[in-house]
C-alpha cells in the first residue's frame, strides 16, 4: 500500500495536522514505507484467531457512583490559552 | 558519593555518613556541570529537592525513613507533576505545568524519595534515539556522538553519567530496555498493570508501562517496590500485592532454566554484541543454570504489528491536545479548523505526526480490518509464543538492542532503521510481559544490554537473574571515563 | 402515490449518578461553567477512566425492562472527531458490543390498539459539553460541565409510522426510564433527547427509502413537529423530481422546519475502535440479579393490576399510573380511606391533579397528601359534606387550613341532614316568594330549580341536596 501526496492530505485532515505543502511528498514516502513494512502481516494465517486488545485477561473494574471531585476550575484554567467568564473560549463554533 | 548505588547510598543515609542535603546537592551540581554537555534534563528543580531533601532528613530523624528517604532520583518527563512543567519532549506541551501528580511520581514521593528534575525524552515517548525531543538530543555519556537510545533516553543518560542514582521510564517497545542498554545501565519494564499508567501522558495504552532505570538490579528492586502497585484510578492497573522484591534477590539459580530463542540471535545482530551476549549466557551456566533453545516463531512479526497498534492508539490519544484547555495554541486562528490544524501542526514535531497520520490511517474506514484487527491478532499469536515458551523455561535471554548506540543523526532520516533497533523488545510490550535489561560488556567501547524476559508478574525473577549475575560481574559499576 | 413513512428513534436517556460515567465529578445541573469539570472530564494529559458502577446498573435495569439480553460482556469504543465541546477528541461509547441487545417496548395508540416497538440495542456512553455562542467577542465558549455525564442511548427499530407514533414511543419510553428512576427525564434540561431517523418510500414497497437524521429533538411537541415537517418535506422533494440526501438535519423549532447541518457533516471518519484504557465490561449473575431485584413494579404491570384490584376502567388505570408518584399516591389514598378505589380515583385524576398543574408542583411538593384527601373523602363519603362543599374544602386544605375535619368545623360546613331544619329553610323560602309560588303552581314546572336554588342560598349550601329536592316536591305540592 502506497500513499500519494493527496490522500495524505486527506488523512492529515482528518487528524487535524497542518502539514507544509512542501513536506507532503515526504511524508507520503515514509508513511508508505511504514505501510510496506506493516504489510509484512499479510503472510501471517489468522484465521480464527481472537484479536486481542489488552494484554491481561482482566474485566473492567467498577467504581461506587460518589461526587468526590473538588472544584478546581481557577488551578485548571490557569494553564489555559484563553479563558473567560469561566469558559474557554474558542473560534466561533458554526452549527 | 555519586559512585555509590541506591543500596549503598540509603546505607550512607542511614548509618549517618551524609544527609540527603548533602547527597542531593552532590548531585545538583553534578547535573549543572555536566549537563550541557548530555542535555539529560529538561527541567531541573533544584530548590524543591533540597527543600525535599530537608524534610527527608527530619522523616529520618525521626526513625521513620524507608530505604529511599532522601534518595535523589529523575522523573521521565511523560509523568505529571504537581506545579512543575511537564512536557513530555514536545512544544506542545513546553509550557504545560501539571496540575497534578502520577501515580508514581506520588508513590515515589511518599517514600521519600527526592526528584532532582525531569529528564529528556523522545517526543511523546516515540522514538529509540532521543532525537525526536523538541528539547534536542540526548548524548551517550560513553560516547558524545552516539545517541543514548529512547524514548527514555534521558533517564538512561542521567544514571549512567551518574547525574542521579536511579531514574523513572516508560516502556511502550523497548523505551526502557533499549537506552539502559545502549548507556550501560539496569532498567524494567514491567508486566503491565504492575505499575499504575495514571499521571503518565499515554502514548500507545495497551503498551505503555513505566519501569525503574538505575545501576543495578538490586537499585531497580528498591525503585519498583515503591512504584508498584494496584491504583483505583487505572482501570488497567493489576490488583495483586506487591513482593519484597529486594528481599528476594538472592536466590540462587541453580536449575534456574533459561530459553535462547533462535529468532533473537539470527540475522541482523551484530556480530560482536552477539559474542559479548554468548559470554553472558556462559556465565549463567557457570551459575546453575541451564539453558534450551526455543523458539518464537512469530517474532518478526512483532514491528509490522506494534506499528499499526501504537501509532492507532497514539492518534486517539493524542487528539486531546488541540490548543484548547492547554498546550500549545497558534496564533491568531482565523477558524475553529485552523485552531485545530495549526496548533497541532506547530506543536508536533515530524515522527509524532508520522504516527499520528499512520494511526489515522489504520483505523479509517475500509482499513480498519485489514491494519487494525490484524495487528490485534497478530499479537495473539505473539502472547501464545511466549506462553508456549515458558511451558519450558523460566526466563528468555537475549541482546536487548541487535547494535550498540548508533551515531547521532545516523538514522533520524530513516524512520524503517530506527524501528529495527527495537526488534527485540517489542515483543514484549505487545505481550505485556515483564522485560528486564542489564548491562553484559562493551562492544567498540560502547554498553552491550542483555535482555532477560519473565511470565507476567515475575519481575522478582528478572530482578534476581540479574542480581546474581552482577554478584559475579561488575559491568554496572564501570563508569564513562569523562563522567566518573 | 400513496407514502409510507419509517421512523426510527435514537434516544439519549441521561442517568440519574450522582456522579460522572468514568469520574467522581458531580453530575447536578446549573453549576457555574467549568467548576464540576474534574481532570479526567477535562482530558487533561496523563488522566484515565473508571467506569461507575450505578451507571452500569441503570443500564442493566433498562434492559431487563425491555425484556432485552443484558450482556455478559460488552465493550467501551472510542469514537474519534474533533470538536471543542469533546474534550479528548473522542468520545468514549460502545460500538461493536453493546451492554443492552434487542428488546422491545409495546405502544398504545390513540384508537385504544397498541403496537410493538422493537428496540436494536441500548449502550453506555459519556456526554459532551456545551458550547455557548452568547457574546464572547466573535468566539464560542465551552462549559464542560456536562461532559461525562452518563449516557444511555437507546436505538429503536425503524418501527413507527407516524409522528403520532413516534411520540407515543419516546412517552412510554420517558414513562418508563423515569419509573425506573434512571434518568429524570428532564427534558428542558436535556436529560432525555432525542434523534429521529426519517424516511418515506411508496406504501407496500419493502425497501426503505433513503433517511434522513434530525438530531436534538427535546420536547415531544418538536418530535411531532420536527417528524411531520420532514415527512412532508421528503414527500414534496420526491414527487418534484428531487431525491431525498442522507444527511444530519437540524430542526429550528422558532420556524418550525428542519435545515441541512451538511456544514458539519463533512467525510465523518469516527474511527472506532476499543478503548484501550477500560477493560471488557463482564457482568455476572450476581449483578444481572440484583439489578433485576431493584426493578419496580412496571407501567403495564401496575395499570393491569389497577384494572383488576381496583374494578377501575383502563383509561383510568392508564392515567393514574402515567408515573410512579401518581400511582403511589392513589394506592395511599385507596388504603387510607379503606376503600372506595372509583372515587378516589376521580379525586386524584380530578382535582388533585388539576391543582398540581395549576401551581406546576410535582407530587413530591403537593400541600395535601394522601391522608388528606382520604380525610376529605371519608367525610363525603358519610355525607357530613356535599361534592360541592368538598370542593371548597379542598381548596381550603391546598392553601393550607389544615385537615378536612378542621375546616369543616372552622367554617360551619357540615351538611345540614335534619328533616326538621330543611322543611324550615324551605317554608320561609316559599313564604319569600309568592309570586314564583303562585306561578309554579299554574303549572310553570321548571320554576323548580329556582326553589332549589333559594334553599341552597338561604343554608349557605349545606343542606342535604337529596333531602332538599324530595321535601321541595312536597311542599310546593301545597
Amino acid at each position: 500500500m502506497s500513499l500519494g501526496p493527496a490522500e495524505v492530505a486527506k488523512i492529515a485532515h482528518l487528524a487535524r495536522l497542518a502539514i507544509r505543502d512542501e513536506d507532503v511528498p515526504a511524508y507520503a514516502r515514509n508513511l508508505s514505507a511504514i505501510l510496506e513494512l506493516v504489510a509484512q502481516m499479510d503472510a501471517a494465517d489468522t484465521t480464527g484467531v481472537a484479536p486481542m486488545a489488552h494484554p491481561l485477561n482482566m474485566a473492567q473494574r467498577l467504581r461506587p457512583d460518589a461526587a468526590a471531585e473538588p472544584d478546581r476550575r481557577e488551578r485548571f484554567q490557569a494553564i489555559a490559552p484563553q479563558v473567560e467568564a469561566g469558559l474557554y473560549l474558542v473560534p466561533k463554533v458554526i452549527e | 558519593m555519586h559512585e555509590k548505588t541506591i543500596a549503598q547510598l540509603s546505607a550512607g543515609l542511614a548509618a549517618g555518613e551524609f544527609s540527603s542535603e548533602e547527597l542531593t546537592r552532590a548531585f545538583l551540581e553534578r547535573v549543572e556541570r555536566f549537563n550541557p554537555r548530555l542535555n539529560a534534563f529538561i527541567t531541573v528543580t533544584a530548590e524543591a529537592a533540597l527543600a525535599r531533601a530537608r524534610v527527608a532528613d527530619q522523616r529520618r530523624q525521626r526513625g521513620e525513613a524507608e530505604p529511599l528517604t532522601g534518595i535523589p532520583i529523575a522523573h521521565k518527563d511523560i509523568f505529571c507533576t504537581d506545579g512543575v512543567r511537564t512536557s513530555c519532549g514536545s512544544r506542545m506541551l513546553d509550557r504545560f505545568v501539571a496540575p497534578y501528580d502520577a501515580t508514581v511520581v506520588e508513590k515515589l514521593s511518599a517514600a521519600g524519595a527526592v526528584m532532582l528534575g525531569k529528564t529528556n525524552m523522545d517526543e511523546f515517548a516515540m522514538g529509540s534515539s532521543n532525537e525526536t525531543s523538541f528539547y534536542g538530543p540526548v548524548r551517550n555519556p560513553w560516547d558524545l556522538e552516539a545517541v543514548p537510545g529512547g524514548s527514555s533516553g534521558g533517564s538512561a543518560a542521567a544514571v549512567a553519567a551518574r547525574l542521579a542514582p536511579g531514574a523513572t521510564g516508560t516502556d511502550t517497545g523497548g523505551s526502557i530496555r533499549q537506552p539502559a542498554a545502549l548507556c550501560g545501565i539496569t532498567g524494567l519494564k514491567p508486566t503491565y498493570g504492575r505499575v499504575s499508567r495514571w499521571g503518565m501522558i499515554a502514548y500507545a495504552s495497551s503498551l505503555d508501562q513505566g519501569g525503574p532505570m538505575a545501576r543495578s538490579a538490586e537499585d531497580c528492586a528498591l525503585l519498583l517496590g515503591a512504584m508498584a502497585g494496584f491504583d483505583p484510578r487505572d482501570s488497567t492497573s493489576a490488583d495483586r500485592p506487591v513482593p519484597d522484591y529486594a528481599a528476594l534477590l538472592d536466590r540462587p539459580l541453580d536449575g534456574l532454566r533459561i530459553g535462547l530463542p533462535k529468532e533473537y540471535f539470527g540475522e541482523g545482530l551484530d556480530g560482536v554484541v552477539a559474542q559479548v551476549v554468548e559470554e553472558a549466557i556462559a556465565e549463567y551456566r557457570k551459575l546453575g543454570a541451564e539453558t534450551i533453545e526455543i523458539s518464537l516463531p512469530n517474532s518478526r512479526l512483532a514491528i509490522p504489528a506494534y506499528y499499526v497498534i501504537a501509532p492507532a492508539e497514539c492518534s486517539s490519544n493524542l487528539a486531546r491536545f488541540d490548543g484548547v484547555r492547554y498546550g500549545h495554541r497558534c496564533e491568531n486562528p482565523k477558524d475553529l479548523l485552523d485552531l485545530y490544524t495549526r496548533s497541532r501542526g506547530e506543536g508536533f514535531g515530524a515522527e509524532v505526526t508520522r504516527r499520528i497520520l499512520v494511526g489515522t490511517f489504520a483505523l479509517s474506514a475500509g482499513y480498519y480490518d485489514a491494519y487494525y484487527l490484524k495487528a490485534q491478532q497478530i499479537r495473539r499469536l505473539i502472547s501464545d509464543d511466549f506462553q508456549r515458551a515458558f511451558e519450558r523455561v523460566d526466563v528468555i535471554a537475549g541482546p536487548t538492542s541487535p547494535t550498540v548506540a548508533f551515531r547521532l543523526g545516523e538514522k533520524a532520516d530513516d524512520p524503517i532503521t530506527m524501528y529495527l533497533s527495537d526488534i527485540y523488545t517489542i515483543a514484549v510490550n505487545l505481550a505485556g510481559l515483564p522485560g528486564l535489561s542489564l548491562p553484559v560488556g562493551f562492544a567498540a567501547g560502547l554498553p552491550v544490554g542483555l535482555q532477560l524476559i519473565g511470565d507476567y508478574f515475575a519481575e522478582d525473577r528478572l530482578l534476581n537473574v540479574a542480581h546474581r549475575y552482577q554478584q559475579v560481574a561488575d559491568w554496572h559499576l564501570r563508569a564513562p571515563a569523562a563522567f566518573a | 402515490m400513496e407514502w409510507e413513512t419509517v421512523i426510527g428513534l435514537e434516544i439519549h436517556a441521561q442517568l440519574a449518578t450522582k456522579s460522572k460515567i468514568f469520574s467522581g465529578a458531580s453530575t447536578a445541573y446549573g453549576a457555574a461553567p467549568n467548576t464540576q469539570a474534574c481532570a479526567i472530564d477535562l482530558g487533561l494529559p496523563g488522566v484515565l477512566p473508571v467506569l461507575n458502577r450505578d451507571a452500569v446498573r441503570m443500564a442493566a435495569m433498562l434492559g431487563l425492562a425491555i425484556g432485552a439480553e443484558v450482556a455478559r460482556r460488552s465493550v467501551f469504543a472510542r469514537k474519534n472527531y474533533f470538536y471543542p465541546d469533546l474534550p479528548k477528541g473522542y468520545q468514549i461509547s460502545q460500538y461493536e458490543l453493546p451492554v443492552v441487545g434487542k428488546g422491545q417496548l409495546t405502544i398504545d395508540l390513540d384508537d385504544g390498539s397498541s403496537k410493538v416497538i422493537g428496540i436494536t440495542r441500548a449502550h453506555l456512553e459519556e456526554d459532551a459539553g456545551k458550547s455557548l455562542h452568547e457574546d464572547f467577542h466573535g468566539r464560542s465558549g465551552i462549559d464542560l460541565n456536562r461532559a461525562g455525564t452518563p449516557l444511555l442511548e437507546i436505538v429503536s427499530e425503524p418501527d413507527m409510522r407516524s409522528a403520532k407514533e413516534a411520540v407515543a414511543y419516546m412517552k412510554k419510553l420517558h414513562q418508563l426510564v423515569v419509573y425506573l428512576g434512571i434518568c429524570d427525564g428532564n427534558m428542558q434540561e436535556g436529560s432525555f433527547r432525542c434523534d429521529a431517523n426519517v424516511s418515506v418510500r411508496p406504501k407496500g414497497d419493502p425497501k426503505f427509502g433513503t433517511r434522513a437524521e434530525i438530531k436534538n429533538l427535546n420536547s415531544f411537541r418538536f418530535v411531532e413537529r420536527a417528524i411531520e415537517f420532514e415527512i412532508e418535506r421528503q414527500i414534496d422533494l420526491i414527487e418534484s423530481g428531487g431525491k431525498v440526501v442522507q444527511e444530519t438535519r437540524l430542526y429550528d423549532p422558532d420556524q418550525g422546519e428542519t435545515r441541512s447541518m451538511r456544514g458539519k457533516e463533512e467525510a465523518n471518519d469516527y474511527r472506532y475502535f476499543p478503548d484501550p484504557d477500560l477493560l471488557p465490561l463482564v457482568l455476572d449473575d450476581a449483578f444481572i440479579d440484583a439489578a433485576r431485584a431493584a426493578l419496580p413494579e412496571l407501567p403495564d404491570v401496575k395499570k393491569q393490576r389497577f384494572t383488576e384490584q381496583y374494578g377501575l376502567s383502563a383509561y383510568d388505570a392508564g392515567v393514574l399510573t402515567t408515573s410512579r408518584a401518581l400511582a403511589n399516591h392513589y394506592e395511599a389514598t385507596v388504603a387510607a380511606l379503606g376503600g372506595e378505589p372509583k372515587l378516589c380515583a376521580n379525586w386524584v385524576m380530578g382535582d388533585f391533579s388539576a391543582f398540581l398543574n395549576k401551581d406546576n408542583r410535582d407530587i413530591a411538593n403537593s400541600p395535601v397528601d394522601a391522608a388528606q384527601l382520604a380525610g376529605l373523602l371519608r367525610r363525603l363519603q358519610d355525607r357530613t359534606i356535599s361534592g360541592k362543599i368538598a370542593k371548597e374544602v379542598f381548596e381550603a386544605m391546598w392553601a393550607g387550613e389544615g385537615d378536612a375535619d378542621a375546616i369543616i368545623e372552622k367554617r360551619g360546613l357540615r351538611q345540614i341532614t335534619d328533616t326538621s331544619a330543611i322543611e324550615k329553610v324551605i317554608d320561609d323560602a316559599i313564604a319569600a316568594n309568592p309570586d314564583q309560588l303562585a306561578q309554579y303552581r299554574a303549572g310553570k314546572d321548571k320554576l323548580f330549580g329556582f326553589f332549589v336554588g333559594q334553599v341552597m342560598k338561604l343554608s349557605k349550601g349545606k343542606a342535604n341536596p337529596q333531602q332538599v329536592n324530595d321535601l321541595l316536591m312536597e311542599k310546593l305540592k301545597g
